[in-house]
């Protein structure tokens, strides 16, 4: 049960972006098109995991006076594995991410979550909460991607393969795109509104 | 690109907070109040500013020399937290008085994207040193325009009736967006009119 616990209140109850409001210069900044969404929640998930597992593993070695540029280090070289990764293997994506790819190393959950989680509980219970927190993010992140290339352009963008090209046009969105809700302003708006939603919906949960 | 482009362009045109989003988290959480703002703001310029220089010189002076382009992110990041540090310990010793009034803000500023968010971008724009001092001290500037703003409207909103699921935050968002697209109206024809570049 509470095994269960660690890996589903990131979904919902705890979920990153829109109950704690964390990492949220790469969550603005790349939800223009569903494919880039997937590629950062790609890049979080994996240097999350992975930060989580070895912060926990070593948690007993690590000093505490300099526990916090020992995570950064940890977060560091696993920030830049995955962008040489990305850089090899998806150049579109890693062009697309331009400079939230490496910005990932001061994204508030992963340090958050080595300091709350993974600094005081075992390897197992750890990468429970990395798989639950990383999925909570991938699903905020790409909800607001969906969107706004929805509502932007009328179109999702996923990778292509074989003969897909990767672009669904949506019938009458694709017509009649906001043009604004792809840039910047779009981006505050939709999170502003699905926050609200958020805490309207936790709120309601209270009263009853 | 002039010194003055490069102003107008990160203080407006690609404002750290309105079309960048980079330091997102503190321009949400210390935009209550103006004096909290302000006080926040001074200390991002200054650091942007000071890392901006001391990145450039590490990469150029360091890590191209020895062909270790590939650290850039391990490296800069390191530099910034050893900075802030620093800058903390200094202030403390020279000016007890600016220490009291930044120093709640200087530990928040390490894992400020906007800090490792400029470094990176002076890079990848190929800036020279003057070039990237400028750059730094205008993404701080612009952000520090932002945060004043926005702190403003908050105090601003505290007085007015808002939902109760508009409260804080969401609502403090969608003023930030009202904002953005007012920042829109600044764009790279600016420069071109003005004739900088």
């Amino acid at each position: 049960m509470s095994k269960m616990k660690e890996l589903s209140k990131g979904l919902f109850k705890d979920n990153p972006i829109f109950v704690l409001m964390l990492g949220l210069c790469p969550v603005l900044g790349v939800s223009t098109q569903v494919s880039n969404a997937i590629g950062m929640s790609a890049g979080v998930m994996f240097v999350l995991l992975f930060s989580n597992m070895i912060i926990s593993a070593l948690r007993k070695f690590i000093p505490a006076s300099i526990h916090i540029p020992a995570y950064i280090v940890v977060i560091a070289s696993l920030v830049s594995f995955i962008q040489m990764v990305m850089h090899a293997f998806v150049p579109a994506v890693y062009a697309s991410l331009g400079v939230y790819l490496p910005l990932i190393v001061v994204n508030c959950i992963i340090l958050g979550r080595a300091e709350a989680f993974a600094s005081k509980n075992t390897v197992v219970d750890s990468i429970l909460d990395a798989i639950g927190m990383s999925v909570g993010f991938a699903l905020g992140l790409t909800l607001l991607a969906t969107i706004r290339e929805l509502f932007g352009s009328g179109t999702i963008t996923l990778f292509p393969m074989g003969s897909f090209s990767g672009v669904i046009n949506i019938p009458w969105f694709y017509d009649n795109p906001i043009r604004v809700f792809s840039l910047a302003p779009g981006a505050l708006l939709i999170m502003g509104l699905l926050k609200a939603f958020f805490d309207w919906n936790s709120s309601r949960k209270k009263d009853r | 690109m002039s010194y003055i482009a490069i102003l107008l362009t990160f203080i407006f045109i690609n404002n750290f907070i309105f079309s960048q989003f980079l330091g997102m988290c503190p321009f949400i959480g210390v935009s209550k109040n103006s004096e909290n703002a302000i006080g926040m703001g001074a200390s991002v310029t200054f650091v942007t500013t000071v890392a901006s220089v001391i990145t450039w010189a590490i990469y150029y002076f360091l890590l191209v020399p020895f062909k270790l382009e590939y650290l850039q992110t391990v490296t800069f990041i390191l530099v910034i937290a050893s900075l802030v540090q620093l800058l903390e310990m200094v202030i403390q010793k020279i000016s007890p008085a600016l220490y009291k009034a930044l120093g709640i803000y200087l530990p928040l500023i390490t894992t400020n994207c906007a800090v490792l968010g400029i470094a990176i971008i002076n890079i990848t724009n190929g800036y020279n040193v003057m070039e990237a001092f400028t750059g730094g001290l205008a993404a701080g500037l612009g952000f520090t325009l932002a945060i004043v703003l926005m702190s403003n409207i908050r105090e601003r909103l505290d007085l007015h009736p808002v939902r109760r699921a508009f409260r804080g935050v969401p609502i403090a968002f969608i003023s930030a967006s009202l904002m953005s697209l007012a920042f829109m109206a600044f764009d790279k024809s600016l420069l071109t009119n003005l004739h900088l570049v």
